[in-house]
């Protein structure tokens, strides 16, 4: 594996701290632009705003190589400005699955200018006890940036949150999944001859999945892995007792997919990328089969099918204003899909 | 007039919770002590700042009282590395989930933490889908759990992280506003009065523990007995879920308060003395109770004439408290000619006008 620390830190910090609320991902495409444009053959921008590049694997000319697509998706959710009321004051909308109680007293940035802006909530004196507990919808929320402040409708904010490093950890508001994006790059960065990879930087994951699906139609690889963040619910049981529904744990490595809400992982590739793992002896889970999902659900039934796996980076609080990710879980995630991808052969995939 | 938005922005950027006011008290004293004769701080933590008159001793004194601690939690309880944390002062726990914070440990680290919300299956039946009372809520530093228990203690305070943020048409929003504003606007008093003389001395007082049970007001008005104290606090702005009669436009003007907690006649005195230097201003009525350290100082020892200036603060007790600079500015002019007009025998003209 290639060396690991400041660069791969300094780039996703770099990612981490943009907006690119799903449909509006510009920020982000900007930078993997700018970073993929060396180590790659080809690269375009779709029609939806995917960023879709190749790299040719450089064995001898004629001998068949695998085509891997590579996914992960630029967008995070956040927010979309709906309405004006006047004097710095805006209606919003949600855009991704947020749950609304993590919206009130919070810190946003609206617009391609990133104007400072909050959003307040009724103070408690003036509340009745009912008030006091229930849920505020978003209807009932604003997003205030000051008397004389100005947006636009249809500008998207999102949380204001800084990266940082804390001790083993990393605090963001979208590792979900800017961490896939840095994984591909670093991946891309350091490609090996035996593939031919098939990059697809994604949009609108967060609403449907919607990039994937095209970027996989376009690509139509032998194969594909979708990198993602999933959720770590690895907290105490509140009663007592052990946690049976984690989903999966932060400090055990990259999370494995099996089965998600939209798709059955393909079996050879879940155990493909075990036995790389044991074999060369980097941490790994399975992540508990469930629900939820990622670009997956779109590669695989894509054209006549996609045998595709999801690999995942698991961080805590997802879809809020601060997200927790260990650091060694990404390093031990990009050491296992740098194995992996040495180790891929056209009969990987050939036949069942 | 001075550019008071850099420091208000360092006292929001620090901690202060009630009891231990501290980190917040150094740099208050620090940007006071030039301003005034004599920086003292009293037994239970507040400041007291003394700026001379001009009068023959002794000479009369008003107390102006900003409260400079703030509301903020406690660790009540570790499991696995994760904080249970219960309220100090007035938290509204629906602003916690996702809200960033800096846990005190007793190891003397400062750790950053983020609330968490627990997923509702990790939940007793019934309550994962609603408002989650604060016993539910949780704490991560990010740190192992090995490492949390070297560091931190049942006990530990915990408070707010989230940096300032200015934002458009002269207002500021952050944690603790509420009432580091009112030690800006004292501040400001204190740099308009550079320029005055005054007869009567000022004890600009920053108080401690007003969010919990006034000790500070209560305490520092005993100790050092002012002919007539002032209390200056955030009142609630109009905004988004607040537009009933007790709610006021930002940026607009000062609220002078009246009520049962407030001498008349003073209230007069700031009305005119605003009307004369063309200070905008409004008036705010409160029934019974202000909750501000006007309640206490008016019956301290044998009762003390009381006054109660305020600025609309909007989001209170949030961590996005909001308010307007020029507000907090306008508070502190009228502050300084208040007391720049106190003539040698003002008490002795205070009159009921019944």
């Amino acid at each position: 594996m290639p060396a690991f620390g400041n660069t791969q830190l300094k780039l996703l910090e770099k990612l981490c701290n943009v907006i690119a609320i799903s449909g509006d991902e510009g920020e982000v495409r900007k930078i993997v632009l700018e970073e993929i444009k060396p180590h790659v053959d080809e690269v375009r921008v779709d029609a939806l705003g995917n960023v879709l590049a190749t790299r040719q694997g450089r064995t001898r000319s004629g001998a068949k190589r695998t085509r891997v697509m590579l996914d992960a998706h630029m967008d995070e959710v956040g927010f979309m400005i709906v309405a004006e009321d006047g004097e710095g004051i805006y209606r919003f909308e949600t855009v991704g699955g947020i749950d609304v109680r993590h919206l009130v007293g919070k810190q946003v940035h609206v617009g391609k200018e990133r104007t400072a802006g909050v959003i307040g909530g009724k103070p408690i004196h003036l509340m009745d006890s009912g008030e006091r507990t229930r849920k505020v919808p978003v209807d009932g929320l604003r997003i205030d940036l000051g008397p004389s402040g100005k947006a636009k409708v249809g500008d998207r904010a999102g949380f204001a949150t800084k990266f940082r490093r804390v001790g083993p950890s990393i605090m963001s508001k979208s590792i979900d999944d800017r961490i896939g994006v840095a994984t591909v790059i670093d991946l891309l960065k350091h490609a090996p001859s035996n593939v031919d990879i098939c990059a697809a930087f994604t949009v609108q994951e967060e609403i449907g999945l919607r990039g994937a699906q095209v970027a996989a139609h376009y690509f139509n690889p032998d194969m594909a892995l979708a990198i993602d963040s999933t959720p770590a619910n690895d907290l105490p049981v509140y009663a007592g007792g052990e946690n049976m529904t984690y989903n999966t744990k932060l400090g055990l490595g990259p999370a494995i997919y099996i089965a998600d809400g939209s798709t059955l992982h393909d079996q050879r590739l879940v155990r493909f990328l075990q036995a790389t793992a044991e074999s060369e002896a980097i941490p790994f889970q399975f992540r508990q089969p469930g629900g939820g999902g990622t670009d997956s659900g779109a590669i695989q039934s894509a054209l006549a099918g996609i045998p595709t796996v999801s690999v995942s980076v698991p961080h805590r609080y997802t879809h809020s204003p601060v997200s927790i990710s260990r650091v060694e879980d990404w390093k031990n995630t990009l050491a296992l899909l740098h194995a992996a991808l040495k180790r891929i052969k056209p009969a990987l995939v050939a036949e069942r | 007039m001075s550019d008071i938005l850099p420091f208000l922005k360092s006292i929001i950027s620090v901690s202060g919770v009630s009891g231990y006011e501290a980190p917040v008290a150094d740099l208050i004293k620090d940007k006071w002590r030039p301003l005034v004769d004599e920086v003292t701080m009293s037994r239970v933590g507040s400041l007291h700042g003394l700026k001379k008159g001009t009068g023959n001793a002794p000479r009369p004194s008003v107390m102006i009282a900003t409260h400079m601690d703030a509301i903020g939690l406690r660790v009540s309880k570790i499991v696995d590395g994760f904080l249970h944390i219960t309220k100090v002062g007035g938290i509204d726990v629906r602003v916690l989930p996702g809200a960033q914070v800096t846990v005190h440990a007793e190891s003397g680290d400062q750790l950053p933490g983020v609330i968490a919300m627990p997923s509702a299956k990790l939940l007793p039946e019934g309550v994962g889908n609603d408002v989650l009372e604060i016993g539910y809520l949780l704490v991560d530093t990010g740190l192992i759990p090995r490492e949390v228990a070297k560091k931190v203690r049942v006990g530990d305070l915990v408070s707010f992280a989230n940096e300032p943020m200015e934002l458009a048409g002269d207002v500021i929003s952050g944690h603790t506003l509420d009432n580091r504003a009112s030690v800006a606007a004292l501040t400001v008093c204190l740099e308009e009065l550079q320029g005055k003389s005054h007869i009567w001395d000022v004890w600009a007082v920053a108080t401690v523990q007003e969010e919990t049970s006034y000790l500070g007001a209560y305490t520092s008005a005993f100790d050092l007995r002012p002919q007539i104290a002032i209390a200056v606090d955030g009142t609630f702005a109009k905004g988004p879920g607040a537009n009933g009669w007790q709610t006021y436009p930002i940026g607009k003007g000062i609220g002078l308060c009246m009520g049962p907690n407030m001498h008349p006649f003073l209230h007069k005195q700031l009305r005119e003395l605003a009307d004369k230097f063309e200070i905008p201003w409004f008036l705010d009525v409160t029934a019974s109770h202000s909750g501000t350290d006007a309640y206490p100082m008016q019956v301290t020892a044998e009762g003390i004439p009381t006054a109660l200036v305020e600025f609309p603060l909007r989001y209170m007790h949030t961590p996005v408290e909001s308010v307007s600079v020029k507000d907090i500015q306008r508070a502190g002019r009228l502050l300084a000619e208040f007391i720049a007009a106190l003539e040698v025998d003002f008490v002795d003209t205070i009159q009921w006008d019944d």
